[in-house]
């Protein structure tokens, strides 16, 4: 048997303090899921190909199944359950929303937790960026057609801004 | 759960890190961004005894320039090489290698470091270090050594670093005057592994000449090798559309022993080798001459 013992750790999920004993070999993604029971972020491949798990660890988007739970120690995540405030969608859900950019919604988490830093540091992209960025989010299928529409809609409406 | 258990350390110093390795370096694994590990160790492919996370160290997170020569830290993430203006000005083949390796997500994460020791033969770093002449810095608790990069990478996913070691900084040359360089690849989706890809630098000398050309490919052998026997079918030349083809049939056809999978067979790899070669000698051409950038 390997030596190993729980760690402790305390992490900043949208905004609130938690704190959990955690094996190491947990990763991000379960950590949110199964600990905090935060079940928005989805777990697709689990080898960092579909994005479906992407959050945002300290701003920035991260596949959270290739890090471990216990690397963000004392760090800040934001998960899709943070972009809601209260009733109101947060814009881009908003027209994820009118522009039909999400069928079953599985990776739909995925899809805006990678668009929120992409807007706020492209504010103005034009399609081609837009496409780019959206490389790493697999969705299989209401296809890529609208939600680049709702991307589009989100740059001339100053979501980033 | 995935992974299979490990004993997990988070050294706060170099120092810590180092004397973890002189310890346990024969059953350990370094744990940068972890972008190709934890997938391995996701599939169980990968079971390290004990994983040393180094990402405390934010000592190993910067990008220098010291009389002519870039220094990276190993630490340094994806995306902050791909937007540093100083790689930009001074390093623009890395600064045009960085957007092809992988999605945003991963490259906000990935480390510099970390894509080089793990010499993979897909990944777009160790081919365009190995064209710029990049020397590895190496740490131990018996002391520091520096290793030019075909020395480095030994073999498939395999380097010169001994178990003890840590990868700590790259440094390389910054791009001469009168040189141009390319860097370009072909993926089934933007940000996947490459099917085939081509750094190449071209340095042109007296009479507009080419004096100094370095090509290397990805996912076209076990290493990143330099392709010598183009690289002397174009030193001494003068640059033209008719040089770029026939050095590159000679690349694709001497310099490479491309592998056949699922994704492509060798025969495509070697078409691809010759295009992309062809097309990227003329880009560097142009850039050497100063008429695009």
């Amino acid at each position: 048997m390997h030596d190993e013992t729980k760690v402790q750790i305390t992490v900043s999920v949208n905004g609130e303090t938690y704190t959990r004993l955690i094996e190491p070999r947990l990763l991000l993604s379960d950590f949110l899921r199964h600990e905090l029971k935060l079940t928005g972020t989805n777990v697709g491949c689990e080898h960092g190909v579909c994005g479906a798990c992407t959050v945002l660890l300290d701003g920035e988007s991260v596949r959270s199944c290739i890090i471990f739970a216990v690397q963000v120690d004392g760090q800040s995540i934001e998960t899709v359950e943070g972009l809601a405030k209260n009733d109101t969608l947060h814009p881009l859900q908003e027209l994820f929303h009118q522009e039909h950019a999400l069928q079953c919604g599985f990776c739909t988490p995925g899809f805006l937790m990678t668009l929120v830093p992409f807007l706020r540091d492209n504010p103005t992209a034009d399609e081609a960026a837009i496409r780019q960025a959206l490389s790493g989010n697999l969705c299989r299928c209401t296809g890529y057609a609208n939600i680049v529409a709702a991307v589009k809609k989100a740059v001339e409406s100053g979501v980033g801004r | 759960m995935k992974p299979a258990p490990f004993k997990y350390f988070r050294p706060e110093s170099l120092d810590e890190a180092l004397a973890l390795l002189a310890k346990h370096g024969d059953e350990a694994k370094v744990l940068a961004g972890g972008q190709s590990l934890i997938p391995a160790m996701n599939f169980r492919l990968a079971q390290p005894a004990i994983l040393i996370d180094i990402n405390r160290l934010s000592a190993l997170s910067f990008i220098e320039e010291k009389r002519g020569q870039m220094h990276i830290g190993a630490l340094t993430r994806h995306s902050m090489v791909e937007r540093h203006p100083l790689v930009a000005q001074k390093a623009p083949l890395l600064a045009e290698t960085m957007p092809n390796i992988a999605h945003v997500q991963i490259r906000n994460r990935g480390t510099f470091g970390g894509s080089i020791a793990h010499a993979d033969p897909a990944a777009e770093l160790p081919a365009a270090m190995t064209v710029r002449g990049a020397r590895i810095c190496l740490r131990s608790t018996r002391g520091e050594r520096w290793v030019d990069a075909p020395q480095f990478f030994v073999g498939l996913l395999t380097t010169a670093m001994e178990p003890d070691e840590l990868l700590t900084e790259v440094a390389f040359d910054e791009l001469p005057k009168k040189t141009g360089w390319c860097f370009v690849e072909v993926a089934r989706r933007h940000g996947d592994y490459a099917l085939l890809g081509v750094a190449a630098t071209v340095r042109l000398g007296m009479m507009g000449k080419v004096k100094d050309a370095r090509i290397c490919f990805v996912s076209a052998g076990e290493t990143p090798a330099l392709a010598t026997n183009a690289q002397d079918a174009l030193n001494g030349q003068a640059p033209s559309a008719e040089l770029a083809k026939a050095a590159a049939q000679i690349a694709a056809a001497q310099d490479i022993d491309p592998p056949s999978d699922i994704h492509a067979s060798a025969r495509f790899r070697r078409h691809l080798a010759t295009k992309l070669t062809e097309r990227a000698l003329n880009t560097a051409f142009a850039r050497a001459r100063g008429e695009t950038r």
